[in-house]
């Protein structure tokens, strides 16, 4: 369990964040988005114990971070921003080095490590000095550091940043595979990496908390929530008749494939007056889709909402 | 499990822990360039300065007296360079970030930092041997004279090591580390000496300089080569590194904050 109560940081007058409360439960993997600078890592590193927060507290596994860092630190896996390692060492030596001090010797530690080399696939660089590796490499090196103990609590700061689409996809495989009995927080930008490994999306802006929810919530706030979009080569007078029916707010055409797109007006369901009309029209479509609503489209009008509100300051 | 087993784990995970880092940065001069240079220059050096300039066979005394006396003087330079890199590169490369969240407290990396940095010195200081082998050879020295003078050279590269190590911590350059911390080192080092000393009597602080003359690193280590192990001198250089650690660990605490 991860849990922030008006958790905030302070530098002078800056709120890097601010009043942020968080409850991440055994089950649930949290996606934290937000644009740069909107306080995610900062956030993390309150969690983690590298910062120290200027209000409110974080409690990981009920241990709080401030008051109890070690029994806090060791029920949790971070990777932080950048997946920093010492770059001198050999890859077994670091991760027996992580293995070490977290305490696990012996058979243990060696099985675990055994494990981790195997499910990030790091057999290949073992003995290779980390420095000497590629970017994907040092992030997967960073994240077995963060796995090793098996802690019940993770914070991955941009987990997949750097990795090719196959590690990306191994790496979920991986977090969804963790997640069932672990709380894990993990900042993005892939907002396609919410819907492969997340079950909960919180959106963080100027340093506060704007949104949260699932990611079915979240895309019932897009205005692509239940929109219908086709293709179709020839359809200009079904879509003037389209606008005009009461229930359809807008009609939109994308200038780069031509993709219509019919929007809804509030609480309005059209897809069946949509495939009617094109019935009656005797349009050919080539492909005919109901929006779930776009993660996009919500992020850029939550955090648009946000930069229009004044600077967070005192 | 009760409370007090539970304490007892959580002690062996701290004592581990610390043997994880200690180790680590151990490993590390093993595997670096800079260490081995260390070790290779405060040799050469020693030797050198001995022989040429301390006239060791000129002055025909079975001593090692021109051997140690250089000794402040190759630590000034060679200790802060071994250790400007203690938290400057962990700070540059993000690795701080990664220590300071694994289950260890800042004053155990703090110290198994120092540790380990002071034990690879002190190796180093005992590979200098065939000095009092030679010596032993070429006539009958007092050896307790030379103990002791091992001893004070050990404890003076500590001092030098924990006021480097703390300010290292300032920075993510390893080169002002380096600086401030030879400035730092030079100003205890002759703390006793006129060239500190007059401008500060100059300013009619002739308390301050009494007290700064008592700081001097040099005064007591020098004190402690004549083959006098006082328990003032050998207090004098634990507390200086006692009181550079804490202070290293309070500014690492104070980072977190800000």
């Amino acid at each position: 369990m991860i849990q922030t109560e008006n958790l905030g940081k302070r530098y002078g007058r800056f709120d890097a964040v601010a009043g942020l409360n968080l409850k991440v439960a055994p089950g649930q993997v949290l996606a934290l988005l937000g644009p740069n600078g909107a306080g995610k890592t900062t956030s993390m590193r309150m969690i983690a114990g590298f910062l120290r927060p200027s209000s409110g507290r974080a409690v990981v596994c009920g241990h709080d971070v401030v008051r109890d860092p070690v029994a806090a630190r060791r029920a949790l896996g971070y990777l932080p921003e950048g997946a920093p390692s010492y770059g001198e060492l050999a890859v077994a030596e670091f991760l027996n080095f992580a293995a070490r001090v977290r305490g696990l010797t012996g058979i243990t530690g060696a099985r675990r490590m055994d494990e981790m080399v195997e499910r990030l696939q790091l057999q290949p660089v073992l003995a290779q000095t980390i420095e000497t590796l590629s970017k994907g490499y040092r992030r997967r090196v960073c994240l077995a550091q963060a796995l090793l103990h098996d802690p019940p609590a993770l914070i991955l700061d941009e987990p997949t940043d750097g990795l090719d689409p196959n590690q990306q996809r191994e790496v979920h495989a991986l977090i969804r595979g963790m997640a069932r009995d672990r709380a894990i927080v993990v900042s993005t930008h892939a907002l396609d990496e919410v819907r492969a490994a997340c079950n909960r999306v919180a959106i963080v802006a100027h340093g506060r908390l704007r949104v949260e929810g699932t990611p079915a919530e979240l895309e019932k706030r897009s205005r692509y929530h239940h929109a219908v979009s086709f293709r179709a080569p020839a359809s200009a007078l079904a879509r003037e008749l389209l606008a005009r029916q009461p229930e359809v707010e807008t009609v939109e055409v994308d200038p780069v494939d031509a993709r219509v797109t019919v929007f809804p007006r509030a609480g309005s369901e059209i897809f069946q007056i949509v495939v009617k009309l094109l019935e009656e029209q005797r349009v050919r479509v080539e492909e005919l889709q109901l929006e779930r609503g776009r993660l996009e489209d919500v992020f850029r009008q939550v955090t648009d909402e946000a930069s229009t509100e004044t600077p967070v300051a005192a | 499990m009760n409370a007090r087993a539970s304490a007892a784990v959580d002690r062996a995970g701290r004592g581990r822990a610390f043997r994880g880092v200690f180790l680590r940065e151990l490993h590390g001069y093993l595997i670096t360039p800079v260490a081995w240079l260390f070790v290779v220059i405060f040799l050469l050096s020693a030797g050198a300065f001995t022989f040429y300039l301390g006239a060791f066979f000129e002055r025909g005394q079975a001593d090692l007296d021109p051997f140690f006396r250089f000794h402040p003087w190759l630590y000034l330079v060679l200790v802060p360079a071994l250790a400007m890199r203690l938290w400057a590169e962990e700070r540059r490369s993000g690795t701080l970030e990664l220590l300071l969240t694994m289950p260890i407290r800042p004053w155990q990396a703090v110290v198994a930092k120092f540790l380990a940095a002071w034990v690879y010195i002190g190796s180093a200081l005992a590979l200098t041997f065939p000095m009092w082998l030679t010596v032993n050879y070429l006539g009958h020295p007092d050896n307790g004279v030379i103990l002791a003078s091992y001893i004070g050279s050990f404890l003076m590269a500590g001092a030098f090591l924990a006021i480097s190590e703390c300010l290292s911590v300032l920075t993510r350059s390893q080169v002002i580390a380096f600086i401030l911390a030879l400035a730092v080192c030079f100003l205890f080092l002759l703390a006793g000496d006129p060239l500190v000393q007059q401008p500060l009597l100059a300013l009619g602080s002739g308390r301050v300089a009494d007290g700064l003359a008592n700081l001097s690193l040099l005064a007591h280590f020098q004190a402690i080569a004549r083959g006098v192990l006082d328990f003032g001198d050998i207090a004098y250089f634990v507390l200086t590194i006692v009181f550079w650690l804490a202070a290293n660990v309070l500014i690492l605490d104070a980072r977190r904050g800000g």
